[in-house]
């Protein structure tokens, strides 16, 4: 038996280094229509809009940066930054904000009975956008419907909700609030259930009172999930079309339009495909800082196992 | 003495603490009401609206609520060829994504999550980074690429709803294979290595384990495919323009707004009905799509 324990082992690795040889082959067949659909569809494309952007409006010349000096010089380039700051930034925060303080709402009351008001506040999130916002243009109509008739009946005048830049910002926000806030809930709910009960209690023998428990407790514990979603957030609110699109199209007199539905109008409607790639490659910047925050939460991640 | 009024101090102090507690709930359930009747003011209202007559609409008494109610819209959208063939056209598209989706990250994520390859962790990562690029950022050079492969080849890749078969996985696969990863990852290793010991192979470890496993993940992974795929807006109508071929987003907002204002019960009822299909699933498997939205980011 001793005698024929080294053959054995021998013979084991031998096995398993053919093993692994095939694991690793078969581990790359699986994964490799997930890197196709990702090299052609998504990073090729992206790369391919770096080089369309230099190109001119029939895309016969290499006009180098030219579409961007275009660009700077139009005093409607600088308002689609600015609004797109303003729409993704105040979002975000609102919906942050909602779905930070609805959570505590529906984690306040006994628990049996969250589940029915958690399912009715995520309705919002399950409409298809598209669709929920056709009701809100609707809402919104000025002389038809529903907002100015409750103006009307406590006797303050129509508001021009969509028509008037500032109200037309305004209206843009609160859908894509409406939208996204439940969201938010139900990260922020899910976190806070997470949070353990002892804490809150050793607080409350220390005398903190709510809005000290909420500094020095719930908040350092949700840390992570807030930075996650308030970073996702912002991405997606950036790269929002839908509701803009449909909402406003980017008037009353292009006041409203951000990066996505003033690059589709460029590029797809104007057929300028380059100036419309131009536009859209601004979107790069808030990615670029995303990317760097989650890849440092990753590594660091990776030091601490 | 001392003893009694230690005992009696800690049952004073729970006692304010639990009017404390009821205080609060109760101004929660005051709070959650003005917010549940906020939020869902939009669905309400296009139920409204779509019981409504043109005539109702145009007189705009009362747009709150519908006094004669009739089911006219409903009856001209459903018999109305237009709109069947969105119909036709989303549920096809959308099926189709689903299976798609479900074959390239479930082999994908098994891969990435336990039989590591070279670059593997990279790729990981790499899937959650592109999840994060929008389609925004990547609709017009996809559509030049498309009508660039459409002028060589002369396979016409515009204007055809199964195109959106082939761009919508890019929206699905980064998020369900990450999602998965997660699932696949939570699996005790004891139960693959126990199989590949007993002599089964990595793929009748994925089909016989994996996949009844992490069943709950493949459920939410398929309901977020699916409710993506439904919704999107931006792809259609970039893709597709001609009225057989749109999806219900695209074709409701492109082909049903003329500018008429009577329009709208339409209008409304078919925005209600586009919003069903998601509305039941998220109905009947709200924890499935409870789960799928927050183990993408509690994961990341």
């Amino acid at each position: 038996m001793a005698i024929a324990l080294p053959g054995q082992r021998a013979a084991r690795r031998g096995g398993l280094r053919r093993l692994a040889r095939r694991k690793s082959t078969v581990a790359f067949l699986l994964a490799l229509p997930l890197i196709l659909l990702i090299a052609s569809l998504v990073v090729y494309p992206a790369l391919f809009s770096l080089h369309l952007a230099t190109l001119n409006k029939s895309m016969e010349h290499f006009v180098g940066l030219g579409n961007f000096e275009f660009l700077f010089k139009r005093e409607l380039f600088w308002m689609v930054v600015k609004q797109s700051c303003i729409f993704a930034i105040t979002a975000v925060i609102f919906k942050a904000f909602t779905g930070f303080v609805l959570a505590h709402f529906v984690h306040n009351i006994p628990t049996k009975k969250q589940r029915k008001w958690r399912g009715m506040l995520l309705i919002p999130w399950v409409i298809p956008p598209a669709m929920s916002t056709l009701a809100w243009f609707w809402l919104f109509d000025p002389s038809y419907s529903a907002f100015n008739w409750i103006l009307r009946a406590v006797h303050i005048g129509d508001v021009n909700w969509l028509g008037e830049p500032n109200w037309a910002r305004a209206s843009v926000i609160l859908v894509n609030v409406w939208y996204g806030a439940p969201f938010f809930l139900i990260m922020y709910l899910a976190a806070l259930k997470s949070v353990p009960e002892q804490l809150y209690e050793a607080a409350a023998i220390d005398g903190a009172n709510w809005w000290q428990k909420i500094w020095y407790v719930t908040l350092p514990m949700m840390r992570n999930i807030i930075s996650i979603t308030v970073l996702f957030s912002l991405i997606v609110t950036f790269a929002n079309f839908d509701i803009v699109r449909i909402l406003t199209a980017g008037g009353p007199i292009d006041q409203t339009h951000i990066f996505a539905t003033w690059a589709f109008k460029l590029g797809i409607e104007g057929n300028d495909i380059p100036l419309g790639a131009s536009v859209s490659l601004f979107m790069f910047p808030i990615l670029g800082v995303a990317a760097w925050f989650i890849l440092r939460d990753i590594s660091q991640r990776g030091n601490e196992a | 003495m001392s003893a009694a009024a230690v005992a009696a101090r800690p049952a004073k102090r729970s006692r304010s603490i639990s009017k404390d507690r009821k205080k609060a709930m109760y101004w929660s359930y005051f709070f959650l009401i003005l917010f549940v009747v906020f939020f869902l003011t939009p669905p309400f209202y296009m139920l409204v609206m779509s019981l409504k007559t043109s005539g109702e609409i145009a007189e705009a008494k009362f747009p709150w609520w519908v006094f004669h109610p009739t089911l006219e819209n409903y009856r001209s959208l459903l018999t109305s060829e237009n709109f069947q063939n969105f119909f036709i056209n989303s549920a096809l598209v959308s099926a189709a994504t689903v299976v798609v989706t479900m074959l390239i990250s479930v082999p994908a994520a098994f891969s990435l999550s336990r039989m590591k390859f070279w670059g593997s962790a990279t790729l990981a990562t790499g899937v959650f980074l592109t999840y994060l690029i929008p389609e925004t950022l990547l609709f017009i050079p996809l559509f030049k690429i498309f009508s660039w492969v459409t002028e060589v080849t002369g396979i016409e890749l515009i204007n055809h709803w199964w195109v959106l078969i082939l761009i919508y996985p890019t929206l699905t696969v980064p998020f369900c294979t990450w999602i998965m990863i997660g699932y696949f990852a939570s699996i005790p290793k004891e139960l693959d290595e126990a199989a590949l010991i007993d002599g089964a192979g990595w793929l009748q470890v994925l089909l016989r384990i994996f996949i009844p496993v992490a069943l709950p993940g493949i459920i939410a992974a398929t309901i977020f495919a699916f409710t993506v795929s439904w919704a999107d807006f931006l792809y259609p109508i970039v893709f597709t323009t001609s009225a057989d071929q749109l999806v219900l987003p695209a074709g409701i907002v492109t082909t049903l707004i003329k500018g008429d204002v009577f329009e709208w019960g339409r209008i409304m009822t078919a925005a209600l009905l586009g919003a069903l299909p998601p509305l039941l699933i998220y109905a009947f498997l709200m924890d499935y799509y409870i789960a799928g939205l927050t183990a993408g980011a509690t994961k990341g």
